[in-house]
């Protein structure tokens, strides 16, 4: 074990970095611009369906497919890192715009009108009432997303994107399930980790109410 | 006295729906409450958002401090008058203190003078401040909730005070508390009030004027004494309606309930 952790530590440390990378990259994307067009769709709901109908098919895409499709694209193809970056992206949209679209949707219609009877003003009531009111959904959005694309970005080894799939596939081809596992174990700690963590954002943005601690 | 509020010849209806405001036309002297009663669905709650311009009539005009409201900046009209209704609407993200204060928040004053005024308004309200100002609104009572929006309507300091059954959801004897708390309130404030309410003795209690709305038509703009007088049919029903309890008691002295 020991003797396997001093070949391939550094391996799995450099890889675990550029796996964070992958997904970190894509979700920051995915949250520019699921968030706002989310609040978009609550402006104009007659658009929700169609637009979250177009995630919802990029989300049935089978990753290595979508990782395929984009590969020979100029531009993208040039570096597997980008593919990798614009596929993960694609799969985050989906539950960052959902949870946008049905946490601000789900407010009690009661407080915005009242929000509008007191004079606040668009913008205002936006910050100030739908937003820290919707952030626990948005937020648990957020962490569903990033716990399938650490999942996911496993497979953008395939197309050379690097990443704790290397190992996975170089062990799959050689038949070694150490080398597997050196890849699988860090990427569910990995997920393991990102949904915790996020977990602790979620909780701390509750909005305070019977059974939560004020 | 002046009128406050002003009501002309309001008209309102929704798309291809039944005229919910009919020609409405009275006047709330400054300083005055004048309560909205009638039954639900009479236009009630409509006539009073026509003020804060939450409903646009379709044809008529109504007047605040003599402006046409049509036409003044939504957000300065809506900060300048309060607003209170059955639900209370208080932000559950939002400690009491910031509930109160929210207004003021949104007109970018200081937060020490936002803490100061929300102080002051929740003791007015009855509340102790440094008790109450903390909690979250899941963490009081429905009378202390209402209070709480009572305090929040109060902020900015505006003229006039729109309710819309404020008092609907309270049991009977928070709800008288809280009626009392409001005469007294009102009464030092000399805030200009509208309240729609359903409750007769409510509206004879807290009302210096009586206006009755039936299916979107005004019926009655009188003194509580006339409204008791009066023999018109849609008053006497609702009247009757609200003494059926006694007189079934006083007819049925034993027991009270019918064999």
């Amino acid at each position: 074990m020991s003797e396997f952790l001093q070949q391939y530590g550094d391996e799995i440390a450099q890889l675990t970095m550029e796996h964070l990378w992958l997904t970190c990259a894509a979700m920051l994307f995915a949250t520019a611009i699921a968030v706002p067009v989310g609040v978009l769709l609550t402006r104009r709901p007659g658009w929700a369906k169609p637009v979250i109908g177009v995630a919802n098919v990029l989300q049935t895409i089978p990753s290595l497919a979508m990782f395929g499709f984009l590969l020979p694209l100029p531009w993208l193809g040039e570096r597997a890192a980008r593919v990798a970056i614009i596929a993960l992206t694609a799969y985050a949209l989906l539950p960052i715009l959902r949870n946008t679209y049905a946490g601000i949707r789900g407010i009690d219609p009661t407080l915005i009108d009242v929000a509008q009877a007191m004079g606040l003003t668009n913008g205002q009531r936006f910050l100030k009432v739908e937003l820290p009111l919707a952030a626990p959904f948005i937020l648990a959005g957020l962490r569903t997303a990033t716990v399938t694309c650490v999942g996911i970005a496993t497979i953008a080894a395939a197309v050379g994107a690097g990443g704790l799939g290397e190992l996975i596939f170089r062990g799959v081809a050689s038949v070694d399930n150490e080398l597997v596992l050196a890849g699988a174990i860090p990427a569910a700690l990995l997920a393991l980790a990102c949904d915790g963590g996020l977990g602790l954002v979620e909780r701390w943005a509750r909005v305070p109410g019977p059974g939560t601690a004020a | 006295m002046s009128a406050a509020i002003e009501f002309r010849n309001v008209c309102f209806r929704r798309e291809r729906g039944r005229r919910l405001l009919d020609d409405i036309s009275f006047a709330v002297e400054e300083g005055t409450t004048t309560a909205v009663l009638g039954r639900s669905g009479s236009g009630k709650t409509t006539l009073l958002r026509t003020v804060n311009r939450m409903i646009e009539p379709n044809s008529g005009e109504v007047l605040l401090e003599s402006k046409n409201v049509r036409g003044r900046d939504l957000t300065a009209l809506r900060r300048g008058v309060g607003y209170v209704i059955q639900e209370t609407g208080l932000f559950p993200h939002m400690t009491v203190e910031r509930n109160v204060g929210l207004v003021l928040e949104a007109e970018d004053h200081e937060k020490r003078e936002r803490q100061l005024r929300s102080q002051d308004l929740l003791n007015a309200v009855g509340l102790e401040a440094r008790t109450f100002g903390p909690r979250y609104p899941f963490q009081l009572s429905g009378g202390q909730r209402q209070r709480v929006g009572l305090a929040r309507a109060l902020a900015a300091e505006p003229p006039v005070l729109l309710m819309d059954e404020p008092f609907g959801a309270l049991d009977p004897l928070t709800r008288a508390e809280m009626q009392d708390m409001l005469r007294e309130l009102m009464a030092r404030l000399k805030k200009t009030v509208l309240l729609v309410t359903h409750d007769l003795d409510e509206a004879l209690y807290l009302g210096d004027r009586i206006v009755m709305l039936h299916e979107g038509k005004l019926v009655a703009d009188t003194t509580p004494e006339e409204f008791l007088r009066s023999r018109q049919p849609e008053i006497e029903a609702y009247v009757r309606s609200f003494h059926r309890g006694e007189e079934s008691a006083a007819s049925n002295p034993v027991g009270g309930k019918r064999a």
